[in-house]
């Protein structure tokens, strides 16, 4: 049992104090370190042995059965971009709320994103099955002059995930700089050369702070809507159709609820374990993960309400379609990945509602890692239920995921977590800048503060 | 390689003297400071008194060119190849709604970058003094001036309290 004990944010440290712990992070790996990216480097060519092997025979190899023509890569994309939701949520969002709590945790949140966006936007790549031809999405001057269908959300789908990921990444080496610039002047040799290149020759004078505040301010409020637009999006992928269990209007928000509730479940995957190895328990306190408890059970209970919605709706309209998808959901053959979702995120969820649960890291971690199992099952459920059992009945089949799927989900995973580590150690993973900002400097005189 | 500015540079490891400093140096004519700090301080930013950023120009243009793109586009591409279903119309607007959306956010972002870079550079610190130490807890305070001044400016900030002071240049 690992209760944390350490109250409030860190304002005892001195800027100096903060400068130091964060580029001690930089330091030797440990032996934790290492074993954690063997096993990421591990999983990845797990992954990418899949992928040659579907380069060479085909999309055959995956679970596909007609009419489930979308399976686990869907699932797994949809999966990904919605563990990116809670990375904008904190670094724009909670910014843009001046929420004092999210200045130790946003950087790794952030980088989160970044990464998860990377990984989301392999799938529709490798579902394609041309996966050489991939560039056919764009709409770029081709020799007959064809244009892709804007008014397909498939087609939008290209244009949110892209916009995500640019603005995402830009979002995150915006706020980079000023650490690295900090890092640069702690560091020697090699590094403090390589640091002075990424650090576009910051100084913090007067002049950069006010159009870099200025600048960072407007990417928080172009980021807020994306990050609600984006998964929004993804969800009209569905919404738009007429498949049973697919056309709900309720599909945006339910969508958006369950990707931040999913992206707080993977921070707490990765922040437990990492405070540790990067030995920063007194950045990265009680005060934050309670916060983030908080922000798990606003947006889980969102999200069960949303499932009794959407079981509501699916009786309420009396459309034996409808009405049967939902009974299949719950009993049919397929009826553990129904179950895997409604217990892992209604039900678990709710224990946050404990202080005791909050506060306690081991019981954290715990519930993150059934949050992460439930809401892959829940895009499983929404996409492989739905799709097996539309209106013609003799066209009904179940399709079940086959190795080439799971190695593709082993791979995402494994793609993520080497991105996620190589940037730990490689870049403040805490916000200087931030933390020092709510850290008020000395003074001769008392009082004055601002 | 930026010829060195001449000049006076104080280091201040509190807040309130630096402020004192800027405030007495800018009474008495000095009004081409460079302050530095580890973080973004509204103190500072108050004494020095600069107006508010131009960045928002950059945001506001380039949010209105991807929004004028994403319609032009769209609309455009659908009539070069135009494809009629169900008698409902070649270019509808709703559908494009979410590629102009995206892309007033795309282009607006990377535009607000582009004026953080290019206001920036225009009143460029290059070949002012810096210490690694206004990175990490103290504050700057550059005050380019001719070297019959240097005296003067560096009493200045020695009466409020700076830890160093160098002459530059």
């Amino acid at each position: 049992m690992t209760a944390i004990t350490q109250p409030g944010p860190p304002l005892t440290q001195t800027h100096a104090e903060v400068t130091r712990d964060v580029v001690a992070t930089l330091g030797t790996p440990s032996r934790g370190y290492y074993l954690a990216l063997f096993g990421a480097v591990g999983m990845f060519l797990v992954g990418l042995g899949t992928f040659v092997m579907l380069l060479k025979d085909g999309l055959g190899l995956a679970g596909y059965v007609h009419p489930v023509m979308w399976l686990v890569y869907i699932t797994t994309f949809v999966f990904w971009v919605g563990i990116g939701h809670a990375g904008t949520l904190i670094s724009a969002i909670l910014y843009l709320f001046r929420s004092p709590w999210r200045t130790a945790v946003y950087r790794s949140t952030e980088a989160m994103t970044v990464f998860a966006v990377m990984t989301a936007g392999l799938f529709p790549i490798i579902h394609i099955g041309r996966q050489w031809i991939f560039y056919w999405l764009l709409p770029y001057p081709n020799q007959r002059m064809l244009w892709p269908n804007f008014k397909s959300p498939l087609i939008w789908d290209v244009f949110a995930i892209g916009t995500y990921l640019t603005v995402s990444t830009t979002f995150l080496v915006v706020g980079l700089v000023p650490d690295i610039a900090a890092v640069r002047d702690k560091v020697s040799g090699w590094r403090k050369k390589v640091y002075a290149m990424c650090s576009l020759g910051w100084t913090g004078s007067d002049n950069q702070w006010r159009h870099y505040t200025r600048g960072y301010l407007y990417l928080a409020a172009l980021a807020t809507p994306l990050v609600l637009s984006v998964h929004s999006v993804v969800s009209w992928d569905f919404a738009m159709s007429i498949v049973p269990g697919w056309h709900g209007t309720i599909f945006a928000p339910y969508f958006v609820a369950g990707a931040i509730y999913s992206g707080i479940g993977m921070v707490l995957t990765l922040l437990v374990p990492l405070r540790k190895v990067l030995k920063l328990e007194h950045m990265i306190t009680e005060y934050h993960f309670d916060n983030l408890a908080k922000l798990t059970l606003l947006t889980g209970s969102i999200l069960f309400y949303a499932y009794l919605m959407e079981y509501f709706v699916g009786w309420y309209s009396a459309n034996t379609f409808e009405q049967t998808t939902f009974f299949r959901r719950a009993f049919g053959p397929q009826w553990w990945a129904g179950w895997s979702m409604i217990i892992c995120n209604a039900f678990v969820s709710q224990l946050l509602w404990f202080r005791k649960i909050r506060t306690n890291l081991t019981a954290l971690f715990v519930i993150s890692i059934f949050i992460n199992v439930g809401m892959w099952f829940e895009r499983y459920v929404i996409i492989a239920s739905s799709l097996s059992n539309d209106y013609i009945p003799y066209a009904w089949a179940q399709a079940n995921p086959t190795w080439a799927d799971w190695g593709i989900l082993v791979g995402s995973f494994g793609w993520f977590l080497m991105y996620f580590l190589l940037f730990a150690r490689t870049f403040p993973i805490v916000a200087i800048q931030e933390i020092k900002e709510m850290i008020p400097m000395p003074r001769r005189k008392r009082g004055g503060a601002h | 390689m930026a010829a060195p500015v001449p000049g006076v540079l104080a280091a201040f490891d509190h807040i309130d003297g630096a402020l004192d400093a800027i405030h007495e140096l800018k009474a008495s004519g000095h009004t081409d400071l460079t302050v530095y700090s580890a973080a973004p301080n509204h103190e500072i930013e108050a004494a020095i008194g600069h107006p508010v950023s131009r960045v928002r120009l950059f945001t506001l243009i380039g949010g209105l060119t991807g929004c004028t793109a994403g319609y032009a586009m769209t609309t455009w591409m659908s009539y070069d190849w135009p494809l009629l279903v169900g008698g409902k119309p070649i270019a509808s607007i709703p559908p494009y709604v979410v590629i102009m959306f995206e892309l007033t956010i795309l282009i607006g972002a990377l535009s607000t970058v582009a004026g953080m870079i290019i206001l920036s550079i225009r009143r460029s610190v290059r070949g002012k003094p810096f210490h690694p130490r206004f990175s990490d807890d103290q504050v700057g305070i550059f005050a380019p001036c001719a070297a019959h001044q240097a005296d003067a400016v560096s009493r200045v900030f020695t009466t409020h309290g700076a830890v160093e002071v160098t002459r530059e240049g």
